[in-house]
């Protein structure tokens, strides 16, 4: 994060060590915090269990979900669209997110995640953690976060499978990375780290050089805005964009493999453990109890949502206890490390209800062909956990509370109402923001690569008609 | 010779062929079919979708026997293909012009 921090922890704790003498003395080699090996080694671990999550558990979520003439055309959706975004990722999207630059775009400095690695002195530079004197790999760091960008542009595509474009993907996905996913994530994550906040003034300056959202003091402990909200508007739109599929409401578009979307499912709560309890950044008490929210939140949602397809529709279906667990997941994102578990009882068993109703009496109302439901599970989910997290951070509601002042590390809560507002103006903020790019990126990309398949491309199924290949040969 | 043409539940097919088989036909050619009659289909429900599947499964017996056989394998199949409740599916019985087996050129009966 901190550029200066990381440069003072790179020379300081690993070009000492093997050069004592040479740019300080050993006193300043003995003071300078090091990367902790148990944190490393956490999220190192982390990292690849939020791959797992794109690759393969969304693309088998969602391609189960369709029909089996499209089931290749969404697995390869995602997995080119993750490997994607980790290449932009790597090029500009970093450092765009994730150093200093104006409160909604970061800046240049790390272009090719240049700086992260001196092989000169065989030094490696540090990012912050939430713990002063407690620096991460920024490499680390910058790994993380890669597959939490690439797995929400991934998470759009629900919306628009069966119908579009591969390149018009590839093309969509770069645009409204560029412009949304990025400003979103540095308004929402970008800061200084803790240990610019050592006075009054340091605060105030540290503050300032934060991304917008996170001046307002809004709690996303792992992207419900970011993440969720994000993406869950952007597939709306294309859905409205795109239009309707062939046949949609006439022709059967049941899903072919049940089977697979189970295992989709189940993979993504398992990656779920390293998005949630990861964001802690440090193996610690945080990330236990994220970990552990993330976990409690998800049954009770699987429960929740059987309960209610149950008594609304008469029967409690395999695909309906899958979408809650995922409902789960979404809403316990951003209240992870941020509510107690009361927090995580109340949005498990509340999201399967509103998310429900998403999936099928708001589905109705809206009218678009939003196929897989990423608006009804993912947008509705992450509103309904970003709102709660302000509520359930209530220490009186067993919540841990928020920093109010990072100088003194004091823990405090500002009161229901106002930690609400605050939440809620993030919500909105994401939501209009992300609805514009898509709107624009689509169009952008409608007039260029186009969005759509031709007709005949869409009845014959894009697995043969766009990738030269079946998924099933019987 | 007649050709017998019998859709029944899938679950009857290995009662039937053995009914079949005791009734003295030599053999006969299965398929996986699906269709409606006067049994309904059901309503199948994905979220907020609801598709009814009007087509249910069920398989489709073949056999070709002589006409001095034709009763008794009706019989045979009605026998161990019913269960009483709608769905058991029906029997079809054709004219059947000719047959030939191809390894000996046998024609007719024999062919069978």
């Amino acid at each position: 994060m901190k550029t200066f921090g990381r440069i003072l922890g790179v020379v300081g704790a690993l070009a000492i060590a093997l050069l004592p003498t040479l740019v300080f003395g050993d006193d300043a080699a003995a003071a300078a915090p090091t990367p902790n090996k148990g944190d490393t080694a956490w999220m190192l671990t982390s990292t690849a269990l939020v791959l797992l999550m794109s690759v393969p558990a969304l693309g088998l979520f969602y391609g189960g979900l369709v029909r089996s003439k499209n089931m290749l055309s969404v697995l390869m959706q995602v997995f080119v669209g993750f490997s994607l975004v980790t290449v932009l990722w790597c090029v500009y999207g970093y450092s765009l997110t994730f150093t200093s630059g104006t409160p909604f775009f970061g800046g240049f400095s790390r272009l090719f995640l240049n700086g992260t690695f001196d092989p000169v002195k065989g030094a490696f530079s540090y990012a912050a953690t939430f713990s002063k004197a407690t620096p991460m790999y920024e490499l680390v760091y910058v790994a993380f976060q890669a597959t939490f960008a690439a797995i929400t542009c991934c998470l759009i595509l629900g919306s628009i499978v069966e119908r579009i474009k591969f390149s018009g993907v590839l093309l969509f996905i770069v645009l409204w990375f560029t412009f949304s996913y990025i400003p979103v994530a540095h308004m929402v994550w970008f800061w200084d780290g803790p240990d610019a906040y050592t006075t009054a003034a340091a605060a105030d300056m540290a503050n300032a050089d934060a991304g917008l959202i996170w001046q307002w003091g809004a709690l996303d402990f792992a992207g419900g805005t970011v993440v969720h909200i994000n993406a869950g508007v952007a597939g709306l739109v294309g859905a409205f964009v795109l239009g309707k599929r062939l046949g949609y409401g006439k022709e059967s578009m049941s899903p072919h493999s049940l089977t697979m979307t189970m295992i989709g499912a189940s993979l993504l709560w398992f990656g779920w453990f390293g998005f949630n309890a990861g964001s802690a950044l440090e193996a610690n008490g945080s990330a236990a109890l994220a970990f552990m929210n993330t976990y409690l939140a998800t049954a009770c949602a699987v429960i929740s949502w059987m309960l209610v397809e149950w008594i609304v529709k008469g029967k409690p279906s395999m695909l309906g206890a899958a979408s809650g667990a995922v409902a789960g997941l979404v809403a316990i994102t951003p209240a992870a490390g941020n509510v107690g578990i009361p927090g995580a009882f109340v949005i498990g068993l509340g999201v399967s209800i509103l998310c429900f109703w998403g999936c099928t009496g708001l589905k109705k109302m809206i009218g678009a062909d939003d196929s897989l439901d990423v608006f009804g599970v993912h947008a509705l989910g992450g509103i309904f956990g970003a709102l709660a997290t302000g509520i359930f951070n209530d220490p009186s509601l067993g919540g841990p509370g928020l920093v109010t002042d990072w100088v003194m590390g004091t823990v405090g809560y500002p009161g229901r109402m106002a930690q609400f507002v605050i939440q809620a103006k993030a919500v909105g903020l994401v939501f209009v923001w992300t609805a514009v790019v898509a709107f624009i990126s689509f169009q952008v990309v409608k007039f260029t690569v186009g969005l759509r398949v031709s007709e005949e491309e869409e009845r014959e199924g894009l697995d043969i008609t766009a990738h030269g290949e079946r998924a099933y040969t019987a | 010779m007649k050709l017998i043409s019998a859709v029944i539940k899938p679950f009857k097919l290995e009662d039937v062929r053995q009914a079949l088989a005791e009734a003295g036909v030599q053999g006969m050619t299965v398929t996986e079919v699906k269709g409606f009659g006067r049994q309904k289909g059901h309503t199948e429900l994905y979220r907020g979708a609801e598709y009814s599947v009007d087509f249910v499964p069920k398989t489709k017996i073949e056999a070709a026997v002589p006409d001095s056989l034709v009763e008794q394998a009706v019989e045979a199949i009605i026998g161990a293909a019913g269960t009483g409740s709608i769905g058991d599916g029906k029997v079809f019985v054709f004219d059947l012009d000719h047959a030939v087996r191809i390894r000996t050129g046998e024609t007719g009966d024999a062919a069978l």
